[in-house]
């Protein structure tokens, strides 16, 4: 059984306008010391994913169907006591500016030692080497001078391998960290990322990357996710997403990328933009974007537009596109009418 | 990156380098209104042992010394450098004493307000829903009653159930008690709105996302985020119990006339202008309006300090 799985989760916002879907059926599962990227742009339910796996969609966010089963519970039926020694404890999480995350007005120290506090009985001292010990594990010079120091004192990257240092204070199994490099300088992002997948090897320690950058995915994770307008349109082993992305979304993301574009051209980017999560369009959420709901011959594929795609495999991949599914129903047509007339 | 080449500065050397200490040093009023405001809170603290005589012991009261004026006027006896009253206690001792008692109710009706008015704030801001619904109703229905309607109806409460010996003897804690009670919501609106602010600040998500519990996120990560705020209504507030307790006790409603404060003596006097002692009324006044000019001046300094956007220049 996986660590961690995410099954038909499906997370609403009751807002004044109506309800709003802002995930819908997604699934997953994270093995113990996996990595899994969740990729998509803004507003795809990214975010929101990773707060309801630890059951703290703000509110008028609420978990409306689905589960999220950790180490065989159920999190999102726990009470509010059980969950908080999940939260932090078996399950951290570090998110995107890191000069937001931690309390302006408390020190380094006192954060780090009432987070290991919250969870376990022991005394400040015993604490103050725990945090010690993995400031160092996160490269931070002269720790001892830091615990003292408040958060405005230090620079961005420092501040974000405390976090870090906070996120593997208590050990976890699962870190959850939302655009961890996303507030950073470029030279410094590289820096982070590297420290983060080098300690999710050393003890082992499930990752759960989201971010809308894809390059940083392909570098850190073992499988990935596509998101777009709150479902996952595309998932499978990270290396055969990247090279052979099947979704005409993923491509287009692919394609955007500044190191596809030719020098002195501009980027190919996806034309449109994202729908509002109220105002969905029918079908695959995606075709007024898509360049592919006309078949090669030119004719309509009405099931664009009208039906939500469902999952199909293509190799290790699984993905929602009538495109798709199509040249792989067509694939299996031709096999088998080769197989009837050559037997 | 590159070690620290020196050491992590003290807590004084923080302070030394503040931009609290920078703007102070460049303000002449928040100098002089400091200035004014330790003094007259020493000399205070320190009426005991500084006034001539105890206007509280009977004993030192001798009837025959009554309306002396002060010392600039004819007539004045040296003995009594601000003058007498009628009861022949001498003037600058009773205002060394009623000052004590004006800033003990200030400081402790400020005290309760802000320990109500903090944590009702926090848990409106917080919590949200109905229990801010309810908290800030609360607010409402407190603020359309006025300091004086509930003084009034405490104390004459308190005079009926209790007789008038008893409110006399537990007046101050009373009149805190009244003081507190009626202007907490002031706190609490002003809390809640910080929090509500602070509240969707990603600490506060991460502060969750650790473990933390509500009351710990509360009290130690999002209420000293809001001190500023806080800091400011204070003294605002410190002046104006002080005003409403000398409103209280003009108007009999506070401290006897045996154990007075400002108030209290500004009201004694008010009964003697009119044969010309009016050093018995204008003197305690004018000691009272600076208390509060002082305290108004130094919180209006802060209020500049602390809020950013109101940076001059």
């Amino acid at each position: 059984m996986a660590l961690l799985e995410v099954n038909h989760l499906d997370v609403r916002f009751a807002l004044r306008l109506g309800e709003v879907h802002a995930l819908r059926d997604v699934n997953f599962t994270l093995e113990r010391g996996e990595r899994l990227g969740i990729v998509g742009e803004s507003g795809a339910g990214k975010s929101v994913a990773a707060f309801s796996l630890l059951n703290l969609i703000a509110k008028p966010g609420f978990i409306a169907g689905g589960e999220v089963r950790f180490d065989g519970k159920q999190l999102n039926s726990m009470s509010e006591r059980a969950l908080r020694k999940v939260r932090g404890n078996r399950i951290s999480m570090i998110f995107q500016d890191p000069m937001m995350t931690l309390n302006p007005v408390l020190s380094i120290g006192e954060q780090m030692l009432e987070c290991l506090k919250a969870h376990r009985r022991i005394s400040s001292k015993e604490a103050r080497a725990i945090a010690l010990d993995k400031l160092r594990q996160v490269q931070i010079p002269s720790p001892e001078t830091r615990l003292d120091q408040y958060p405005h004192e230090l620079s961005g990257g420092m501040r974000q391998r405390i976090i870090i240092a906070i996120a593997l204070l208590l050990d976890p199994d699962i870190i959850i960290a939302d655009e961890p490099t996303t507030a950073l300088d470029v030279t410094i992002q590289a820096e982070i990322m590297a420290l983060l997948l080098e300690l999710c090897e050393k003890y082992n320690v499930g990752l759960i990357l989201i971010t809308h950058d894809l390059g940083v995915v392909s570098q850190v994770t073992q499988r990935m996710l596509v998101m777009y307008a709150g479902r996952v349109i595309e998932q499978g082993p990270t290396r055969e997403i990247i090279n052979d992305p099947q979704h005409p979304y993923t491509q287009g993301l692919i394609n955007a990328l500044p190191q596809m574009a030719t020098p002195g051209e501009k980027l190919n980017q996806i034309r449109g933009s994202m729908p509002s999560l109220s105002n969905l369009p029918s079908g695959c959420a995606f075709h007024p974007r898509c360049d592919f709901i006309k078949r090669a011959d030119g004719t309509q594929r009405p099931a664009c537009t009208q039906q939500v795609p469902e999952f199909v495999t293509s190799g290790n991949c699984k993905v929602a596109c009538h495109m798709v599914a199509e040249l792989l129903d067509k694939e299996a047509n031709d096999e088998a009418r080769l197989k009837e007339t050559n037997p | 990156m590159n070690a620290p080449s020196s050491a992590l500065p003290s807590r004084w050397e923080r302070f030394r380098d503040s931009y609290l200490l920078y703007s102070f040093k460049r303000d002449i009023v928040a100098q002089i209104s400091l200035m004014v405001f330790i003094a007259l809170v020493a000399v205070a603290v320190l009426a005991p042992w500084l006034s001539p005589m105890n206007p509280y012991d009977l004993a030192q009261i001798d009837i025959l010394s009554s309306e002396l004026p002060p010392f600039w006027v004819d007539g004045s006896d040296a003995e009594y450098l601000l003058g007498t009253d009628a009861q022949g206690r001498d003037m600058l001792s009773t205002i060394l004493y009623g000052a004590r008692v004006s800033l003990m109710i200030g400081f402790g009706a400020v005290a309760l307000q802000a320990l109500i008015g903090v944590c009702f704030g926090l848990l409106a801001g917080y919590l949200g829903g109905r229990i801010d619904a309810f908290l800030m109703r609360l607010a409402d229905i407190q603020l359309s009653f006025s300091t004086l309607m509930v003084a009034i109806i405490v104390g004459a409460l308190v005079k009926a159930i209790f007789g008038g010996e008893t409110f006399s003897a537990y007046a101050v804690p009373l009149l805190i008690l009244i003081i507190g009670l009626a202007e907490w919501p002031q706190y609490a609106r002003t809390v809640r709105a910080s929090v509500l602010a602070e509240k969707n600040k990603e600490y506060v998500d991460a502060a969750r996302v650790m473990g933390l519990r509500s009351k710990r996120i509360m009290f130690r990560h999002i209420l000293p985020n809001t001190l500023s705020p806080i800091f400011v209504i204070s003294t605002v507030q410190i002046a104006n119990a002080i005003i409403s307790e000398a409103a209280l006790s003009f108007l009999g409603l506070g401290m006897p006339e045996t154990h007075p404060s400002l108030g209290s003596l500004i009201k004694a006097g008010f009964d003697y202008i009119q044969s010309g002692s009016w050093w018995i009324t204008l003197i305690p006044g004018a000691v009272l309006i600076v208390l509060v000019l002082s305290i108004n001046l130094l919180g209006d300094w802060l209020r500049d300090v602390m809020n950013p956007r109101l940076y001059k220049g």
